[in-house]
């Protein structure tokens, strides 16, 4: 120990001398205040968090410039409708045969709920199933060499990626002439139920937001199955290592462990589908044929959908036809976005639990 | 998951004497999860006694047609049939367990479905157009309707090609330098505005594509036009988030202990992300990058009123409107000729095929096999966390 270490500057070179943590923390002067901790950065340094900070501070300008452009583009569309914006099914544009012009989001926006949530109906079981299939039955490898449950969830993936266009291209020329059959044979047999009535001596049952939420539910299929799936293999292992020394079957250890700690991650990932679902354009503007009078026969044509109206109406309309779609857009993007954020904060919560 | 716990359902056994050792009782053991060839033959017989049973029901007696109502009425009578027969055969609770797994089986057979009938279809509509002649040439002579009696030329989709690749690699220039810097950020500086940012970025990956577009169009598009530069910038918009979740996921699993031991050797923290965090997380990075160009090749509704389409070959980015595959397919599916839409079955076959080989090179760079060849083992942890990330990617 050489002597400046001591606190007291005084050592004989014999004595070994023992020092409390207190001590090596004292300043010379006998100070107690931990000794400050200065980083110095390099220039470099404050160069690269200048810049990454910027980066950061740019993803919230860009959203933040979104709802500004767009309110800043919508607002004659408001200033023209008012709050009768919300409430007017017409989207009459421009003034016809001595009408004035009427522009509203009624029907789209009801549509694109009805829309959604017929997705959601479908979607949710079948995405639960198979995430289930994937986490808990499938077997890690098929016949010893093939990657089985890596192999499901990489087709699970590439279901999520596979292109919009693609999915409304399959669904207008092959799932809708095979869907109409359904649709009747639902209206023929169901139609005790009220949604699933159609008007007496229908015959079209093309562009109907069944078919759309049909659609919209094999594009969903794929997020939320990823999303539970990846939920359901974070249950602890201890808990369901416990149920299984009990005598639990899967289907229990499913019931009771797995289902009970993945129930909020759940919400939220049905929830991002939701946001999904509402802003599908693409494919919905494909299929439904778009109609502005409130239809709650999902069976029957004529649907409608803020996104798909957007898809379907820019260009025509002109100038207050133009600011209402992007005041259409502006509802759309300021609803998917408390969708998209509240689930990511229930599925972000589920997913830092210690296990 | 896995264990080797020895499951047994419990049974009232009565207790052991305890005067002098006793044989125990026999225990019979019921694992459900033992599937013998027996049970296989079980299933088959279910599906065979179901589909015969429906088909008498649907067929003969209340004259139903359709596909896919016949497959749904069936999976449900065999549920019920097997439920009832395992029942008969094993108990209550093997049976529930049988049936919860040929339920969620049903269920990932319902979401492999779609895709597998829309690739199938998709190659056997398009690949007989697909060829050399139509990757080379453009829409660009079909402008004139050809005179009766004359053998036409073919469309092709070379335009729309040279379109996507411009979009798409503009979109990547932006987004990724951005995204990934983010993503450093979020993960290596920190701070106050962090957390704001952590939530904006998710926020974002749920953007309606066709808002992206509608905001591009009003910033850019209404001053100067139409033109792939604004298409590409929408992409960015859309490309950024995925990006920046996926990348994050990776560089929260680089060890801490790598960037300590570089501090410790006197690294300016620039050098220790340049150096040491982002070779680390190249991988995983990558497989971000690539998930997210795989979801922008395929985006139509920010290019709708964006680039707004063409006939012709534009190789200029930044003036005057250019043609996309996706856009073209979406023209194409909404017209109503013949001839329009076989094309767009072909671009549909060739988007397709390029968004899977994006997908694919993805895959295989943070695959296990390669990590164990060419890098470190630490890849399909890398690859699992940037899929994580984009898991929730961006929507349309």
């Amino acid at each position: 120990m050489a002597a400046w270490c001591s606190p007291t500057g005084k050592t004989d070179g014999h004595t070994p001398v023992t020092y409390s943590t207190a001590d090596l923390l004292q300043r010379p002067g006998g100070d107690p205040t931990p000794r400050l901790v200065v980083t110095q950065r390099t220039s470099g340094d404050s160069a690269f968090r200048g810049i990454s900070m910027a980066a950061g501070i740019f993803v919230f300008v860009i959203l933040a410039l979104i709802g500004i452009f767009l309110a800043i583009q919508a607002w004659p569309a408001f200033h023209y409708m008012g709050l009768r914006f919300f409430t007017t099914p017409e989207w009459v544009p421009q003034p016809q045969h001595g009408h004035p012009a009427e522009i509203g989001i009624a029907v789209a926006a009801v549509g694109t709920l009805i829309i959604a949530l017929i997705a959601l109906v479908i979607a949710v079981p079948v995405s639960i199933s198979s995430a289930l299939f994937i986490s808990e039955y499938a077997p890690r490898t098929l016949f010893g060499v093939i990657p089985f449950k890596s192999l499901l969830t990489s087709v699970v993936d590439l279901m999520a990626a596979v292109p919009s266009i693609i999915y409304g291209l399959w669904g207008f020329l092959v799932l809708e002439p095979h869907m109409v059959g359904i649709s009747r044979w639902i209206s023929d047999h169901l139609s005790f139920i009220p949604i699933f009535k159609v008007a007496p001596g229908t015959s079209v049952f093309t562009g109907s937001s069944f078919i759309a939420g049909v659609l919209v539910a094999i594009m969903v299929l794929p997020i939320v199955t990823s999303i539970c799936r990846e939920l359901f293999s974070l249950t602890p292992l201890a808990e369901r290592e416990a149920a299984l020394a009990l005598g639990a079957s899967r289907a229990r250890v499913i019931r009771d462990v797995v289902f009970p700690f993945s129930k909020g991650g759940m919400v939220g990932a049905i929830m991002l589908g939701l946001g999904r679902a509402l802003g599908e354009a693409i494919a919905v503007s494909i299929i439904i044929s778009l109609s502005f009078v409130h239809n709650f026969r999902i069976l029957s044509s004529g649907a409608n959908s803020v996104a798909a109206l957007i898809a379907n109406l820019f260009g025509s309309g002109g100038k207050l036809g133009l600011s209402g779609l992007l005041a259409a857009g502006l509802v759309l993007f300021i609803f998917t976005l408390g969708v998209n954020t509240v689930a990511s904060v229930i599925v972000s919560r589920t997913r830092v639990r210690p296990s | 998951m896995t264990t080797t716990a020895t499951r047994s359902v419990p049974e009232a056994s009565e207790p052991t004497p305890p005067d002098g050792p006793r044989k125990p009782p026999e225990r019979k053991r019921i694992r459900p999860r033992d599937f013998k060839p027996s049970d296989t033959a079980l299933v088959g017989i279910t599906v065979l006694s179901a589909v015969c049973a429906v088909w008498i029901i649907f067929d003969q007696l209340t004259l139903l047609s359709g596909v896919f109502g016949f497959i749904v009425v069936t999976a449900v009578v065999f549920l019920v049939l097997y439920y009832v027969l395992n029942r008969q055969l094993f108990g209550r609770r093997v049976a529930a367990d049988r049936a919860t797994g040929a339920l969620v089986t049903m269920g990932v057979m319902c979401m492999i479905a779609p895709l597998v009938l829309l690739v199938g279809y998709l190659f056997v509509k398009g690949l007989h157009l697909l060829s050399w002649h139509l990757l080379t040439s453009t829409q660009n002579k079909v402008l004139e309707s050809c005179p009766a009696g004359q053998t036409c030329v073919q469309p092709g989709v070379f335009h729309a090609i040279v379109g996507t690749a411009e979009q798409v690699g503009f979109a990547v220039l932006i987004g990724v330098p951005l995204g990934i810097l983010t993503a450093i950020f979020l993960n290596e500086i920190g701070g106050r505005f962090a957390q704001p940012v952590r939530v904006v970025v998710t926020a974002m990956s749920g953007l309606p594509a066709i808002v992206a577009g509608i905001f591009i169009y009003s910033i850019v598009v209404i001053h100067f036009g139409f033109s792939g530069f604004a298409g590409g910038l929408a992409l960015a918009v859309l490309l950024l988030p995925t990006v920046t979740r996926g990348t994050e996921e990776v560089l929260k699993i680089v060890p801490n202990d790598l960037r300590e031991a570089s501090s410790a050797l006197g690294a300016p923290q620039w050098r220790t992300v340049w150096s040491v965090v982002l070779p680390t997380a190249r991988s995983g990075i990558l497989t971000a990058v690539l998930l997210g160009i795989a979801v922008a090749i395929g985006e139509t509704a920010p290019l709708l009123f964006t680039v707004f389409g063409s006939k012709v070959t534009n190789w200029n980015l930044f003036n005057g409107p250019q043609a996309s595959l996706p856009l073209l397919i979406y023209t194409s599916v909404k017209s109503s000729q013949s001839s329009d839409v076989a094309l767009g079955y072909t671009a549909a076959l060739v988007l397709f095929l390029m968004v899977f080989t994006v997908f694919i090179l993805a895959r295989i760079l943070g695959s296990p096999w390669l990590g164990r060849t060419v890098r470190s083992r630490s890849n399909q942890r890398m690859a699992n966390a940037a899929a994580r990330g984009v898991g929730g990617g961006p929507v349309n």
